[in-house]
């Protein structure tokens, strides 16, 4: 396969960042999207000039490393499925591929196609947890919960804190991550004592950290590796304005 | 004689020793907690634990991580499941089970007392992780669910989905970030730790590199834990992450620290098998698979070539001419024997030209079986008396989505075929290490005031590693073991002053890196540092892999020698220090790897037994099993590394069975 790669540098020689363009000329199907940026950097390096900086680390597509927009979509174009598991058969011989990093305020970029995400450690932080500590726990099995319950729980649970949400989103929101995680604790019933003010932290974390408004545009779901609902937006709300409404909590 | 190792076991009788311990052990006040830093490197299962749960005890800690998130470890990526004996199932399983299955599956490599703590705290780390959230897999009546694991008879596994590792490490790192909110634990991620400060002969401190801007900076300590996971990557090719290395605990090895067991090394059976020279990890098809899937390849040469040709395809073969081996060979436990005995049995039929990838290195692993027989009962429930073979099918597939839907998918992306309607390739690789540094019972290693937890340590997997153990192990020694242990060493810490980082151990430690650094900086050769480490893999897997002996593993030591030599002349790592520079980072990894994979090789010559995953094609029996010599070599080989001009010196522990006879291990 023979590719053009238009890809976004930043940082070092390129200073505040423009395209650079590359001719990929040994491309094949069976490689992963990443494999062939590996190519593309050996090439560079057997030219002395700077690899392209990308992250990415189990290339499974669980630990939400991989971050990039392809072609103007947070990794790439196939639905439900992250970069690092997106392979070349999805592209045709001759195409001309645009790669950026995320691009939002909270995102800052580090180097070409790296960002920082750190600001989503911080909204877990502010209270994406059950404050249990160690040996505190009674049986495992003292508390049944539905299996249903569980499942909902866990389907939001599985949000690997990537970022494609915010990338994806006009107003760079983050409203899909932190409504995963509001959900996944509120739906059981450990996480429940919490439950009104870790959705008023949260949310006034995603705020401080100059994330953008959710408007439902829904973009975050369509482009969310996980497939990650966002009718977990719409619990968040609802959570939110119970925990305002509240009384027992001043 | 070598010299002798204490592992400071402590006495009493097997199942008493922990609780007696526990209820003896130094403790460290409240009031002197605060004033005691400790240093946590690592935060996947094990370090996340562990620093959360020390933070929860009111220690200082800092933690770091190379990765841009505690969340990234990659502990996120397992994904069978967690072993616990809850005995929910009522199967007959209980603690002594748990243990007596894992010094078994260990092959009697394993220091009893370790492993028998590891099975009684078992069951809280399942209550602790419910407590935090973790969503777990459950039954219709609410209660929690369980399955089968290798190696085992009973079902002791608890999972969630294809995605254990995920929720559990996503359960430490919410409790870890709970602390770090709180302001008991200082998070440093994108730091990656390059040496270990000794003042005194105590462990107290670290040499970190910031990833962002190259920085060098010094942390200071009472103590310092490394949870800096396995060394899989060693052989390149492996399902372990990317950027998962050996460079932590290696540089505690060469500060004085044993590396023990380093040829001890896991081969998982069922992986995704290699497929172009471009490749950049493997991926693993879950163990849990075994439970439903069923090995095979064709019995006869002539449907493998036509199968490898393209000329037929797996459907083609009829059932009388397919070859379950495992079944075949080991009735008893038949798929689910442990890793090291499937993957040599798959390498087997391989090498015999069974195998049915173009490679020839590839066996079936087939659904078609678990989905009838699941369809049929799923029919019945559903009140279908004669259901059609579509309906089958079609309710048996929706079972088996339900079961691993996720890994389903995964294959699917990565090979492009459908493993519902055709069964899946897959091949032995590389997966979990059981060797590590070596510790005593307390965790902490030969240089007082370091602790190894996880992966990272060589404690209780002896010669091979069951499945759903190792989240077991990293869980156990970071939120039970290590919190308590550590007290034994810090109670007597109480009256040293914060440690100064700027005194002269900490120059010198920071010099050391600053001179590796600027050597690899100023080499310039020709080639790329991911170059060598395909070439060091591929020595290492060809000789010190599923299958070693004395000619080619002398014959590796010298090509590794070799090649490393090669690479401090004509490697090329482009850039400089001060920026974000990954080939960098990777330079300074690989060069341990080098030196580590010399060791294994040291240590695999040396060990004249084939036992786990250790198989030397000299001693076998006439069946082909492993040929385990206890008379001879019943202890842990922990290795002190004396540079690369000399050999490293043998230190070992012998290991006493107490609790269990030491018996030939079948699975028949
Ligand atoms: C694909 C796969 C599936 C698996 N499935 C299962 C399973 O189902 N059940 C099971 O029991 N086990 C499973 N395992 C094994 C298990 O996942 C690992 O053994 C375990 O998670 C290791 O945990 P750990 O905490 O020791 O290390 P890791 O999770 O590897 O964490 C290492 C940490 O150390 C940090 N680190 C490393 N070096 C440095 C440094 N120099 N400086 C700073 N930080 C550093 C990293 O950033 C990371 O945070 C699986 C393994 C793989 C590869
Ligand atoms: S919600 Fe989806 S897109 Fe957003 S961080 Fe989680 S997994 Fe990524
Ligand atoms: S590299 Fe882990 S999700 Fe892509």
């Amino acid at each position: 396969m023979k590719l053009t790669l238009k890809i976004w540098r930043q940082g070092g020689e390129f200073g505040k960042g423009k395209f650079e363009t590359y001719q990929m000329n040994n491309a094949n199907e069976h490689m992963s999207f990443l494999e062939m940026l590996d190519v593309l950097n050996d090439q560079l390096i057997s030219e002395k000039k700077t690899p392209v900086a990308f992250e990415h680390d189990c290339r499974e597509g669980i630990c939400g490393t991989c971050s990039m927009v392809i072609n103007g979509q947070p990794h790439g174009p196939l639905k439900g499925t992250t970069t690092c598991q997106l392979h070349m058969r999805h592209f045709k011989d001759g195409d001309t591929i645009v790669i950026e990093p995320f691009r939002a305020q909270a995102f800052p970029v580090i180097r070409d196609l790296v960002v920082d995400r750190s600001a989503f450690d911080r909204i877990i932080q502010a209270g994406g947890y059950i404050s249990v500590s160690t040996g505190q726990a009674q049986d495992a099995n003292a508390i049944p919960i539905e299996k249903d319950v569980a499942a909902r729980a866990f389907d939001a649970a599985a949000c690997i804190g990537c970022g494609a949400c915010v990338a994806a989103c006009p107003n760079a929101s983050a409203m899909l991550f932190t409504s995963a995680k509001v959900t996944h604790l509120a739906m059981l019933p450990q996480g429940q004592v919490e439950s009104h003010k870790r959705v008023k932290a949260m949310v006034a974390q995603m705020d401080e950290e100059g994330f953008g408004m959710c408007s439902n545009y829904g973009a975050c779901e369509a482009e969310c590796p996980k497939e990650i609902s966002v009718s977990n937006i719409a619990l968040l709300n609802r959570e939110y304005l119970n925990a305002n409404l509240s009384r027992t909590d001043f | 004689m070598a010299n002798i190792l204490n592992g400071k076991v402590p006495p009493g009788s097997i199942s008493d020793k922990w609780v007696q311990y526990k209820s003896t052990m130094n403790l460290v006040a409240p009031n002197n907690k605060r004033n005691i830093e400790v240093i946590v490197v690592g935060t996947g299962l094990a370090g996340a634990s562990a620093a959360a749960s020390l933070g929860e005890l009111g220690y200082k800690v800092k933690c770091f991580t190379f990765h841009d998130s505690p969340r990234r470890a990659h502990s996120i990526a397992a994904q069978g499941g967690i072993n616990a004996a809850k005995n929910y199932r009522n199967d007959g399983d209980s603690v002594h089970r748990l243990f007596y299955d894992t010094i078994k599956g260990g092959d009697y490599r394993s220091r009893e007392a370790n492993v028998h703590r590891l099975a009684e705290v078992s069951v809280n780390i399942i209550d602790q992780a419910v407590a935090q959230g973790v969503p777990f897999a459950r039954e219709y009546g609410g209660l929690l669910d369980n399955r089968s694991f290798g190696g085992v008879q009973v079902s002791r596994t608890f999972y969630a989905r294809g995605q254990t590792g995920q929720q559990l490490l996503i359960g430490a790192y919410q409790a870890l970030s709970r602390q770090i909110s709180l302001g008991s634990v200082e998070m440093y991620n994108r730091h990656e730790m390059l040496d270990l400060v000794i003042v005194d002969g105590k462990a107290r401190g670290i040499i970190a590199r910031n990833l962002i801007n190259g920085k060098l900076e010094r942390f200071a300590a009472h103590a310092v834990v490394v949870a800096t996971g396995g060394y899989g990557n060693v052989f390149y090719l492996s399902t372990n992450a990317m950027n998962s290395n050996v460079t932590a605990a290696w540089k505690t090895v060469k500060r004085g620290a044993l590396m023990a067991n380093p040829s001890f090394t896991q081969i998982h059976p069922t992986c995704i098998p290699v497929s172009g020279d471009y490749q950049s990890k493997l991926t693993l098809m879950s163990e849990s698979l075994r439970n439903d899937g069923r090995v095979w390849v064709p019995k006869k040469l002539e449907d493998a070539k036509a199968i490898r040709e393209g000329r037929k395809k797996a459907n083609d073969i009829a059932e009388e001419d397919r070859d379950y081996f495992l079944e075949r060979r080991y009735p008893a436990f038949g798929n689910l024997v442990p890793r090291d005995v499937a993957s040599r049995a798959a390498k087997t039929e391989c090498d015999k030209g069974h195998g049915v990838s173009p490679t020839g290195l590839a066996v079936f692993m087939d659904f078609a079986s678990a989905i009838h027989r699941y369809g049929k009962s799923k029919a019945h429930n559903q009140g279908m008396h004669n259901p059609d073979e579509a309906t089958i099918v079609k309710l048996g597939e929706e079972v088996i989505a339900e079961k691993y839907g996720n890994l389903f998918d995964i294959y699917n992306k990565i090979t492009g075929d459908n493993p519902y309607k055709t069964p899946m390739k897959i091949y032995p690789a590389v997966h979990y290490t059981m060797g590590g540094v070596w510790v005593d019972y307390n965790l902490e290693t030969n240089i007082p005031g370091l602790f190894v937890i996880g992966e990272a340590n060589f404690s209780d997997h002896g010669a091979n590693r069951l499945g759903a153990s190792a989240l077991m192990q990293g869980l156990a020694d970071g939120y039970f073991v290590l919190p308590y242990t550590i007290g034994q060493f810090l109670a007597n810490d109480i009256r040293t002053p914060k440690i100064d980082p700027n005194q002269p151990a900490f120059d010198a430690a920071e010099e050391n890196v600053r001179k590796q650094i600027e050597h690899f900086l100023s080499v310039k050769g020709s080639q790329s540092v991911e170059s060598f480490h395909r070439r060091l893999g591929r020595i290492i897997w060809d000789y010190c892999g599923m299958s070693r002996s004395e000619e080619g593993l002398k014959k590796a030591r010298k090509m590794l020698r070799e090649l490393r030599e090669e690479f401090y002349r004509d490697v090329y790592v482009p850039g400089s220090n001060n920026e974000y520079n990954p080939e960098l980072e990777k330079a300074i990894r690989v060069a341990d790897f080098f030196e580590l994979g010399e060791v294994m090789i040291v240590d695999a010559l040396h060990r004249n037994e084939s036992c786990g995953g250790h198989f030397r094609e000299e001693y076998q029996t006439e069946e082909g099993e492993a040929l385990r010599n206890d008379a001879d070599y019943a202890f842990v080989a922990a290795w002190e590394y004396k540079g690369w001009d000399q050999d490293p010196v043998l230190h070992v522990e012998p290991l006493h069975f107490e609790a269990v006879e030491l018996k030939t291990r079948s699975y028949k």
